[in-house]
């Protein structure tokens, strides 16, 4: 199982709030991964420094194992980080624009859904594919790139399709109920044609019905796409159902991780959902 | 999206025609002087100019104002160009004839009037483009006003002519032997085809997303520079060109002339028009020139009737009436005429369904 994305010692400070402490994370491929935790834990945090939508701090992430992230802070503060790696990056920086890092491969979908408004579902989901154009300006003008054209847009239905958005095509995007707008933001990341498919709280909002069909739904994806998915998500049936690996963080600290047998059972995670008992 | 029907595009095709017909008609039978026509040939200007500013404002949603500054850089590179050798002494008489010494065809200045402006725009967009909103209108306006102020540089003279006069060089009255209306037509409807190709292609769709969330357009894999850079550089182009067409129109060119209350007119309609509808603005263009120019002329004139002096008409008045209409379009019709829909896509309301609901 080769490593699809690596998250090495990320800290990532907003000011003197540490959203994330010294976070090193991991999935392989194929599998699905999930990282849960207490409101405000820092999760979207860590998909925005995987994304690129955040600089870290300090600390790398790899995808495929090429450096997409690394940073180190310079001056007085660089022992702060990492404990006794401090000196680990120092003097490395790499830092990629999200749009280069979905270049890579790596796609995702907002915890507050962010759907381009004035568009249609198709639409929204045809935008996407424009990442992986072979045409210029010029040629998409004029359009010489017809069959590219024809071939974009092929896609996007059969991706509307997949998520089971076809009869709806044609429908504004923020028209659409809650849990059908989710499933458009997942086929539009999917257009991107991804490896990694980063999933924030696909199932918030959804009725336990819902969650369920969700489940099965990424794992149909999953395998008919052949992704690796990474997300974070509340709902701890469907964690528990779905995922191979878990990871716990609470203040931006992991403080637990392992399969869903371990995790449950582990103190620290009740600990931190349910709180200490104070005796 | 579904593929447009045939019937559609034929309809599309012939209207166009019909318009162009209707405008070389009224020239034929009302005479190349008379208001009307004069109307028609400005207002296709305008069209031209509204729809490369609804490209970068309504398309891409980036609140740019420097639209006057590359119309002014498309319509030196024009008037210089295409000045006949033989007048040059005439035109710079304090420049001892100018330093240029080439005369080019008028169709190739017309296109160089456009690259000259987009090289301009790549330049500037460069510093200006990593800004956002308000902080971008400011600065475009503000390049502008630069741009204008190194034109009438007395220094550039031997190019520009300072801040005199540049004149004798082809027009609307030259280009086209029998009918002064229809090349301004032609040249702004061969442009505002182009750029409505490019609306509709990917990259059209990639400065909506752009337009509508820029965080999830980035995270879709659309380069945000690069896409603005080049919405700016085409948009610029095409004000560039249209910045020619007004040189052509007025016959003599005076930096002077593109202030920034001109950019302002041209927001005016593309607001009015709706942001984000290419119809909307050239429709809004040819009302607004209209209205400026001919319907509401009379508001300038201090009228009697009889030996009544109708009140509050005299000069300046009409700016007051504009500044009003404004207003209240920016308060109780912020879409504009059209939106964001175009004209050929109007969904004609079901009347059946209406009266059905209303026997129920």
């Amino acid at each position: 199982m080769s490593s699809v994305l690596r998250v090495e010692n990320v800290t990532m400070q907003f000011g003197g709030v540490v959203a994330i402490n010294d976070l090193s994370m991991e999935a392989n491929e194929g599998e699905i991964v999930a990282l849960i935790g207490p409101n405000g834990a820092g999760k979207t945090t860590a998909f925005n420094c995987i994304t690129g939508v955040y600089e870290p701090t300090n600390g790398a992430v790899y995808f495929q194992d090429k450096p997409i992230a690394m940073n180190h802070p310079s001056g007085k503060m660089k022992h702060e980080y990492a404990g006794e790696k401090g000196d680990m990056y120092l003097g490395k920086h790499i830092r990629m624009t999200p749009d280069k890092i979905t270049a890579l491969g790596i796609a995702r979908t907002f915890q507050n859904i962010r759907l381009f408004k004035s568009q249609t579902a198709f639409e929204n989901v045809l935008i996407a594919t424009h990442l992986r154009r072979t045409s210029n300006v010029f040629s998409a003008t004029f359009r010489l790139n017809y069959k590219e054209e024809a071939a974009m847009r092929k896609h996007a239905m059969e991706l509307l399709d997949v998520v089971g958005l076809a009869d709806l095509a044609e429908e504004k995007a923020t028209s659409l109920p809650y849990g059908k707008q989710r499933r458009l933001e997942i086929a539009r990341a999917l257009a991107t044609k991804p490896k990694l498919l980063l999933l924030d709280e696909p199932a918030a909002g959804m009725n336990p019905q819902e969650t369920e069909e969700l489940g099965a739904f990424i794992r149909s994806i999953k395998d008919q796409f052949g992704l690796t998915i990474f997300m974070i998500e509340h709902h701890m049936n469907l964690v528990m159902d779905i995922s191979d690996r878990i990871y716990v963080i609470d203040f931006g600290k992991l403080i637990a991780k392992g399969t869903p047998a371990e995790v449950r059972d582990n103190p620290a995670v009740i600990a931190a959902y349910l709180g200490v008992d104070e005796e | 999206m579904k593929k447009q029907p045939l019937w559609k595009t034929l309809c599309c095709v012939a209207g166009v025609a019909i318009i162009f017909f209707l405008a070389w008609l009224a020239e034929e039978t009302q005479g190349a002087s008379s208001m009307l026509v004069t109307v028609l040939k400005k207002g296709a200007v305008y069209a031209l100019i509204a729809v490369s500013m609804n490209l970068l404002n309504g398309f891409t949603g980036l609140f740019s104002l420097g639209q006057a500054g590359f119309m002014l850089v498309g319509a030196y590179t024009y008037a210089v160009l295409t000045i006949p050798l033989a007048k040059r002494q005439a035109v710079y008489q304090y420049y001892a004839g100018g330093c240029i010494t080439v005369e080019v065809n008028f169709i190739v200045a017309l296109v160089l009037a456009g690259v000259v402006a987009a090289i301009f725009a790549a330049l500037i967009g460069l510093p200006v483009l990593r800004l956002k909103s308000d902080y971008l209108a400011i600065a475009t306006l503000g390049f502008a006003e630069i741009i204008r102020a190194i034109v009438q540089w007395d220094s550039l003279g031997p190019i520009t002519n300072g801040s005199n006069l540049l004149k004798t060089y082809p027009t609307f009255k030259t280009v086209m032997s029998g009918s002064t209306v229809l090349f301004p037509f032609i040249v702004s409807g061969i442009c505002i085809g182009i750029i409505l190709l490019l609306i509709n292609s990917t990259y059209g769709r990639a400065f909506k997303a752009i337009r509508d969330d820029e965080i999830a357009a980035e995270a879709m894999g659309i380069n945000l520079f690069h896409h603005k850079q080049m919405s700016f550089v085409i948009s610029s182009f095409f004000a560039g060109v249209g910045g020619a067409l007004l040189a052509m129109y007025q016959g003599s060119l005076q930096a002077n002339a593109f202030k920034s209350s001109m950019t302002y007119e041209i927001l005016l309609i593309v607001v009015i028009g709706g942001m984000g509808s290419v119809s909307g603005s050239v429709i809004a263009s040819f009302l607004f020139i209209a209205c400026s120019e001919w319907w509401l002329r009379f508001l300038d004139n201090v009228t009697y009737i009889n030996d009544f002096q109708v009140p509050l008409l005299g000069s300046g008045f009409r700016m007051v009436v504009f500044s009003v209409v404004i207003m209240i379009v920016v308060l109780f019709f912020r879409q504009g005429l059209m939106g964001d829909r175009e004209l050929w896509n109007l969904k004609i309301p079901k009347r059946k369904a209406k009266q059905e609901v209303t026997k129920a």
